[in-house]
């Protein structure tokens, strides 16, 4: 099983969600704008991305629709649901409080 | 959240009925990525080939990747459910007297339980079939202040009531009385209800044909000889003949128009006794004796019901119905001073057998809880057993990535098949018991009984609950036990065992205390009970039960006047004291012991003060010369009633002992006066106490009068004679028709026989206990019995050693018992320590017995040393059995 690192697993979600936040995408897409967003540093690798989808559709958190796609053939396309909003905000303000208080640390001068 | 099942369910069930579906969408949509990254690699410059592979690896192989998504989706719990229970099933399947036993356990225990709410709910809280709203309907009854037991209620009372009361819906009468029916050449007794003339409008049933009665035909005397007759008697007696509406039926002698048949499974409002005829109030004379009594407000003769309003409570009823009962106690101070109305729930009725049989029925409710316990803790013993043996297999699930909570899932399931399948057979108890209880009650002519469970949806729902909680306690018994489970450890062979060891086996020890324990309890209380019933039995009523027999003859239904009556009453009585063998014979209105009620009156004794506003009121019952020496009951000071004692004569009585210690403070009251309904009569004899109403009752003021002096027509004739009952019958019957060749005798029995009918509610409770309690016994010698062959069969390897090593045959015989019966007496003593606080729920029970009586105590102690004895006898036995050549070679 090809996983990323701890932390990114625990975000993994977020990102997602905070992506499909802003357009629905396909899972192609939505694969190539973590691997752009993310400039390649978290190496999200596909095959970790479609069991996460399933899974927050799963939640209920984002929703799919088959609509036509660009090359004349249907794709699915995930959109945020209304507690998916909620559970981005959530997870949002977390990560923030998350990594507030580690580059705090990291800053810390050495005696 | 419940929001978000707005979105999952739907998933959930889809990816669970359209598998297939949604797999291929999956496919198509993992397709699509792989396309567009193949396209983008040759955009890149690759060959297509090699885009190909670059994609796949970079997806991670379509395989994983669709199995990681369908894990992902979640949609497993329904899958792992139908897996778990089809796993389950098979699991059940290949040891079939494991899981027979265990069902066997859970049907008896689930089945006990069903059966007592089953007729918790037809006897008590629904007890008549058909009846509109029976939540909202409460029986009524009457007090008197400085009295503990009930009264009934007067008519006039009950107009009063049912005019005034704003929070009730409907008031209605439903009195039982029964009839000589003689349709052709066949005579019977049946038993029928009067009731006011809005009853069938009140209670929702209507007629199978013709009507019920009509506005105003409860008022008169005697005025609408009318009835409607039940569909029962409809079909047996007038088979089923659909004309019946305007034929005329005799009825106590007096012709009776059937205006109407009630409808099928419809058996009147009286809990025990199927109704067979009802008619209106108006006919009151010609049922009751005692004469016209819906004019008089002292004759207090009605048992009534309400039903409320909707949303209306018994509380704010009661206030109503007592500010009434205050007006009414103004305005007519002579007959309702110190008198009020209570409502009573259906479920503690004080006119019918609900009353008699709610404390052994609410006994019942926590006995059978008890046996519930005991069957789970078997059923749990026997599934930890087998989670000693499944420890492989549980270990192998475990070791290969299956979660802990995923077997409990699986043990609980297995639970679940368990006990829903005890559930069906218990449900299966419980419909044959339905009627058990009318088996275990005597048999009257004339009175068909009818007390039947009824399993509606409520029952069946807590059944389905208490089947819930033995699925949790069998399924986590072992489930706790996965707890324990160490990977490595439990690979290896499994440990040997010691026989006494401690720790092993503590769980299952632990179950065994808990059965014993309660089994105790039951055990006790079963004696505590049987020791009552004893106590009742042996205690004398008084009155001599031997070679009495008490009848009766139908001069009511015959249409005999007083005048009559009084001629042929006297020489009825010179007859039967000529017979042959006849010691002597004696009338009297009410028989001790019996359905009937005593009159009552309010009384007053010179020289006495009776604090303030109390009325002193006794009952009396009217009895003919030679009662006393007919039934056996001394007579202290005085004389006997003597045929110069009639209406001509002076006003005489007999008062009972605890009447001249509360009212003459223990001094002689011969010749004292005594004012009974106004009139002053004189004291002429002190009877013994007796009992008067029930075997349980305390001493209380009682007074006799001469028949003669207040006359009813057809009382009860009493007969002192050493002849068999037949012959007594025959020569009474031959004496009777040699008089008047209508007449008919009523049921023959012997006073034994009647203190045995009013002491029945006590053989009922006995009775169920004691088969509750035998079956609980049986259950725990079962835990104990399969805890001990377990032990011996673990310790195989120690016993063998101890027998190579000199031990005979009868140490280890001696080490088996013992280790049982240390078991035992910790279960014992656990179950004492229960006992002392638990028996004391028997107590509205129990009769000149303490609740922590030693002998019962020290009865269940030997049971339980004799059953659990006998259940480690067999392992035992098997220890002896060990071949130690064979088990140190293995």
């Amino acid at each position: 099983m090809s996983r990323p690192s701890d932390l990114v697993q625990g975000t993994l979600d977020m990102l997602i969600l905070k992506i499909l936040a802003l357009e629905p995408l396909n899972g192609w897409a939505v694969s190539k704008r973590l691997k752009q967003m993310s400039s390649d540093v978290l190496g999200v690798s596909d095959g970790s991305l479609y069991p996460a989808l399933h899974k927050l559709e799963h939640r209920g958190w984002i929703t799919a629709h088959w609509k036509p796609s660009g090359s004349n053939r249907r794709a699915k396309f995930y959109s945020l649901t209304r507690l998916g909003r909620k559970q981005l905000e959530k997870e949002a303000a977390e990560w923030n409080r998350l990594s507030d208080a580690i580059s705090g640390i990291v800053k810390l001068k050495e005696a | 959240m419940t929001f978000r099942w707005f979105y999952t369910l739907p998933l959930r069930l889809r990816s669970f009925f359209r598998r297939k579906q949604v797999d291929l969408e999956l496919e198509d949509e993992l397709r699509d990525h792989l396309e567009q990254q193949i396209k983008e690699n040759v955009a890149a410059g690759m060959s297509s080939e090699e885009a190909g592979y670059s994609a796949l690896r970079a997806l991670g192989g379509m395989t994983q990747i669709e199995q990681q998504c369908r894990d992902a989706r979640g949609g497993s719990v329904i899958e792992n459910l139908v897996q778990d229970l089809r796993y389950g099933f098979r699991q059940l399947c290949r040891c079939p007297a494991f899981s027979s036993l265990a069902i066997l356990c859970l049907t008896l225990g689930i089945g006990a339980n069903t059966a007592v709410f089953s007729w918790i709910e037809g006897i008590l809280f629904r007890p008549y079939p058909a009846v509109a709203h029976q939540e909202r309907l409460l029986a009524v009854g009457g007090t008197a202040r400085g009295e503990s037991g009930g009264t009934l209620i007067s008519w006039l009372d009950f107009l009063d009531l049912q005019g005034s009361c704003t929070l009730c819906d409907t008031f209605f009468v439903s009195k039982i009385t029964g009839s000589t029916l003689n349709i052709g050449d066949h005579a019977e007794i049946t038993t029928g209800s009067i009731v006011s003339a809005n009853y069938f409008d009140a209670i929702g049933v209507h007629p199978l044909l013709g009507r019920g009665f009509a506005p105003g035909e409860d008022v008169g005397s005697n005025a609408h000889p009318v009835a409607v007759i039940s569909y029962q008697l409809w079909r047996n007696r007038f088979k089923g003949d659909p004309q019946i509406v305007g034929k005329t039926q005799p009825l106590n002698n007096v012709p009776h128009t059937i205006i109407g048949v009630a409808p099928e499974g419809f058996y009147g409002t009286f809990v025990g006794w199927v109704m067979n005829f009802w008619v209106p109030a108006s006919m009151e004379e010609t049922f009751e004796s005692g004469g016209y009594k819906l004019q008089d407000r002292g004759a207090r003769w009605i048992e009534a019901y309400v039903r409320l309003k909707p949303g209306v409570t018994r509380a704010q009823a009661q206030e109503e119905i007592s500010a009434i009962t205050a007006r009414l106690e103004n305005s007519y101070s002579a007959t309702n001073r110190g008198r009020s109305i209570r409502l009573w729930p259906l479920w503690q009725t004080p006119f019918n057998n609900a009353g008699t049989l709610l404390p052994t029925l609410e006994i019942m409710l926590a006995v059978g809880a008890f046996v519930l316990l005991i069957a789970c803790a078997n059923v749990g013993n026997l599934l930890l057993v087998r989670s000693f043996a499944r420890r492989r297999e549980m270990t192998i699930r475990l070791a290969i990535g299956a979660s802990r909570t995923r077997l409990l899932k699986q043990l609980l399931t297995e639970g679940l098949i368990l006990s829903t399948l005890g559930a069906a057979g218990g449900l299966l108890v419980a419909y044959w018991c339905r009627h058990a209880l009318v088996l275990l009650l005597p048999t009257r002519s004339g009175v068909a009984m009818y007390l039947p469970g009824e399993i509606d949806w409520r029952v069946m729902s807590l059944s389905a609950g208490i089947s819930l909680i033995a699925t949790l306690i069998v399924g986590l018994v072992p489930g706790f036990q996965t707890r324990n489970i160490n990977l490595a450890g439990a690979l290896k062979v499994e440990s040997t065992g010691v026989v006494g060891a401690p720790g092993t086996t503590w769980v299952r020890s632990g179950l065994v205390v808990f059965q014993v324990c309660l089994s105790f309890v039951l055990v006790v209380g079963a004696a505590l009970l049987l020791q009552s019933l004893q106590k009742i039995r042996t205690t004398s009523p008084g009155f001599s039960t031997r070679n009495v027999v008490q009848t009766g003859v139908s001069l009511i239904s015959a249409g005999y006047d007083v005048q009559h009556a009084k001629t042929f009453q006297e020489e009825l009585l010179a007859r039967v004291r000529a017979l042959p063998g006849v010691e002597s014979a004696a009338f009297a209105r009410v028989t001790p012991l019996g359905y009937g009620t005593y009159s009552s009156t309010p009384i007053a004794v010179d020289g006495y003060q009776p604090p303030l506003e109390e009325q002193p009121a006794v009952d009396y019952n009217q009895v003919s010369p030679g009662y006393f020496a007919t039934l056996g009951v001394p007579l202290l000071s005085g004389r006997e009633f003597t045929r110069a004692d009639d209406e001509n004569a002076a006003l005489v009585v007999i008062v009972n002992q605890t009447m001249v210690a509360r009212y003459w403070r223990d001094q002689d009251p011969i010749d004292r006066r005594l004012q009974v309904k106004g009139r002053w009569v004189r004291v002429i004899g002190v009877a013994a106490d007796s009992k008067y109403e029930s075997m349980r009752e305390s001493p209380k003021p009682f007074f006799y009068v001469p028949l003669l002096q207040d006359f009813v027509r057809g009382p009860a004739l009493y007969i002192r004679s050493a002849q068999p009952l037949q012959s007594i019958s025959a020569a009474l019957l031959r004496e009777v028709h040699a008089l008047d060749g209508n007449l008919a005798l009523y049921e023959m029995i012997t006073l034994q026989e009647q203190v045995d009918r009013s002491t029945s509610p006590q053989l009922v409770a006995v009775t169920l206990v004691s088969i509750l309690g035998g079956l609980a016994l049986l259950l725990a010698a079962i835990g104990l019995y399969g805890v001990m062959s377990y032990a011996v069969a673990q310790a195989n390897r120690e016993l063998g050693l101890r027998m190579a090593l000199g031990a005979g045959a009868a140490d280890l015989f001696r080490r088996v018992i013992s280790r049982g019966l240390r078991l035992t007496a910790v279960g014992v003593f656990c179950g004492a320590a229960a006992g002392l606080a638990l028996t004391r729920l028997f107590g509205k029970l129990l009769y000149n017995v303490s609740p922590n009586d030693p002998l019962a105590f020290a009865s269940a102690v030997a049971v339980m040393t004799m059953t659990s004895v006998a259940a480690c006898l067999l392992p035992a036995w098997r220890a002896t059995r060990t071949d130690p050549a064979r088990v140190l070679r293995d």
